[in-house]
């Protein structure tokens, strides 16, 4: 077999198939708009020009049949919590989570509550916890990031035994 | 028409109702109403042309352990007066007249008070929960209230990090 080392013209680019496929999926980080009180509005802030989420690949779509991502942004009731779960179930994999704020991460101001879900993780496993009352666009911004790197180390092609 | 006058006006024409009148120490004085003469009473506020209290401001409760205050707020924007009612309701279950049929706003915070306070509001045409789930298992606002341990399968609490 003959060897390819230095045979490709220099503007050809060689990667590992897992590694380009991994690229186009954290390039293209579509988040389910939901906003679910005040978190919502520093999504919709980090979303805008001056952070610009875009610029990353995360655009927000309405429906979760097209999301890759779900950014519960906000205090999760018992009465919105079978939703949650359906909009989840909704989305197609590969799926991550993020629980923006204190109230999606342990029920935060609200723990006390009669009506407040203490913790979107037990409902839907989570991926990225940002705490913040609410988390600041940056903050939000860094969760994003940390997602990426976290979709760039898996290994999809790969035969599990599950 | 000042608040002495509208008192005098009602104790008048319901003479054989035990009406109290209440000078509070602080905020709205009131009138304690039997809950059996509350519908005759409010329509006749309502309807009286001198005293036309034609806005519901407000309608809510509280638990007093020993029974529950359902609270009326009334306005008339014609004659730019106030009056305020108290029905004072047995707790658990107990029964208060509606007024939805006379005031229209009166519909929703009935429904209020019966979700958080468990006050029964008799022939409401629709008295159903409004803020909490349908399945939701108490009257969260009632002093001795108690959370379950589970609502549909979630924990009601979390466990400290510390």
């Amino acid at each position: 077999m003959i060897s390819l080392r230095n045979t490709f013209p220099e503007f050809v680019l060689t990667t590992k198939v897992d590694d380009f496929l991994n690229w186009g999926r954290k390039s293209s980080l579509w988040y389910l708009l939901f906003g679910l009180a005040c978190c919502g509005i520093e999504l919709m802030q980090t979303g805008g020009p001056r952070t610009d989420l875009d610029r990353f690949g995360a655009v927000f779509r309405a429906t979760p049949r097209q999301s890759d991502l779900m950014i519960v942004a906000g205090t999760l009731s018992y009465k919105m919590a079978s939703r949650c779960k359906l909009l989840y179930d909704q989305m197609p994999e590969p799926k991550y989570v993020i629980s923006m704020g204190s109230c999606a991460n342990c029920g935060g101001l609200f723990q006390k509550s009669y009506s407040v879900v203490k913790g979107v993780d037990k409902i839907i496993p989570v991926d990225i916890y940002i705490p913040g009352c609410p988390p600041r666009p940056e903050a939000l911004t860094e969760g994003i990031l940390k997602i990426q790197q976290k979709m760039m180390k898996e290994k999809l092609l790969v035969k599990t035994n599950a | 028409m000042n608040e002495k006058d509208i008192i005098t006006l009602i104790k008048t024409q319901f003479a054989s109702a035990k009406l109290e009148w209440v000078e509070a120490p602080s905020g709205d004085n009131y009138l304690v109403v039997p809950s059996e003469a509350l519908r005759d009473v409010v329509k006749y506020i309502k309807e009286t042309e001198a005293l036309y209290f034609d806005y519901l401001v407000n309608l809510s409760a509280f638990d007093a352990t020993e029974h529950i205050e359902v609270t009326y707020h009334f306005y008339s924007y014609t004659h730019r007066h106030k009056l305020v009612l108290k029905v004072k309701a047995v707790r658990l279950n107990g029964e208060v007249p509606t007024i939805t049929d006379l005031y229209g706003t009166a519909n929703f915070q009935e429904r209020e008070v019966f979700d958080l306070l468990g006050v029964r509001f008799a022939s409401h045409p629709n008295l159903a929960r409004i803020l909490l789930p349908p399945d939701f298992k108490g009257h969260p606002l009632l002093k001795d209230y108690q959370e379950e341990a589970q609502y549909n399968g979630i924990e009601t609490t979390r466990a400290s990090l510390l």
